[in-house]
């Protein structure tokens, strides 16, 4: 049963030219079928033209307990952020 | 309603429609009961393929809905194998494998019918069907070339539905009259390649083909199996009991 297949990340490119986005995970015995479950699952109302499936085993995680260090020195960077352009009307998702 | 004598092109459309619809009708039963979440949406997914597709040709041969559920078992023209009981997952897909494997076939030739709304109908449904028949020989293949439990579950599917096959090759009187318009291909023409594609797939899954059995013919006669009267018993009971319903 699904217990005993291994978990698969399932990644969906909405249209041409954007990233792939992270949509949720399938259980399935091997790519293949990863693949055949992630598209029944993620792609059934026209969401996506490709598709990636990652064994979830595969994922290298961050620590939690690392959180403070890896992500609290940012906050204090305003700098950093690209909010004194102005971003033209034309340009599309960002 | 009573059975009418129809024009070749209908009784085409209602062989295709019918098959399409109980296919679909069968395999929904699967729905909240999959082996596995994942296999349960696959499985819904196939079912209202096959749902879609009847709309369409039920649609062209009359009016659907009243087709659909208000026609009694002997008017249904479907072939004996799409009305199969589920039995367990192998023979579910056994079944898949066997009906969708020809039916790619037939919509592949479909596109080039004289009939303009069939071959608008097999440009679209093509696709679909595509990927039935490719997720079917994927499971077949891991299920026979699995476990000792799972080869033996699939070999009992195929044993199973095996003496339907022949029933998709038949040419009655009906067929030929669209075969001769040049609205239908002539499923003998494809045979061959049918015979050589299922046996690479029993190859790969590491399964022998069932041994030949005595054919079962006469479902486009509307001579049906017991099945069949289960599933319209279920699927028309509804809207034959509140006609008028709405929703």
């Amino acid at each position: 049963m699904s217990s005993d297949w291994p978990l698969w990340e399932v990644f969906v490119r909405s249209k041409g030219g954007l990233s792939h986005r992270h949509v949720g995970s399938v259980h399935a015995p091997d790519a293949q079928l990863a693949l055949a479950h992630a598209r029944d699952t993620y792609t059934r109302r026209l969401e996506g033209v490709s598709l990636w499936v990652v064994p979830s085993a595969e994922i290298v995680a961050s620590d939690p307990d690392q959180a403070g260090e890896l992500f609290e020195p940012a906050e204090s960077k305003i700098y950093r952020h690209p909010t004194f352009y102005d971003i033209p009307d034309e340009v599309k998702h960002i | 309603m009573a059975t009418v004598a129809v024009d070749p092109r209908t009784d085409y459309l209602l062989r295709l429609g019918d098959d399409a619809l109980v296919l679909g009708q069968r395999v929904s039963e699967w729905c909240g009961h999959g082996p596995v979440l994942e296999v349960d949406i696959s499985l819904a997914n196939l079912a209202l393929d096959q749902i879609g597709q009847a709309n369409l040709l039920l649609n062209e041969a009359g009016d659907g809905d009243r087709l659909a559920f208000h026609r009694d078992v002997l008017d249904f023209r479907n072939c004996l194998l799409v009305e199969q009981p589920n039995g367990d997952f192998a023979q579910t897909i056994a079944r898949h494998l066997l009906y969708t494997t020809w039916q790619h076939m037939l919509l592949q030739r479909l596109i080039e019918s004289s009939d303009q709304f069939l071959r608008e109908f097999a440009t679209k449904a093509v696709k679909e069907v595509a990927y039935h028949r490719d997720l079917a020989t994927e499971w077949t293949i891991r299920l026979g070339d699995g476990t000792e439990e799972s080869a033996r579950r699939m070999a009992e599917g195929l044993d199973w539905n095996w003496r339907f096959v022949p029933e998709l090759f038949e040419v009655d009187d009906g067929l030929e009259a669209v075969i001769d318009s040049g609205i239908a291909p002539d499923p003998r023409g494809f045979e061959d390649d049918y015979r050589s594609a299922i046996g690479a797939v029993l190859a790969e899954a590491k399964l022998e083909a069932p041994a030949e059995q005595r054919p079962i013919l006469g479902g486009r006669r509307g001579h049906h199996s017991e099945h069949l009267g289960h599933l319209l018993a279920v699927m028309q009971f509804l809207p034959r009991t509140y006609p008028d319903a709405t929703w």
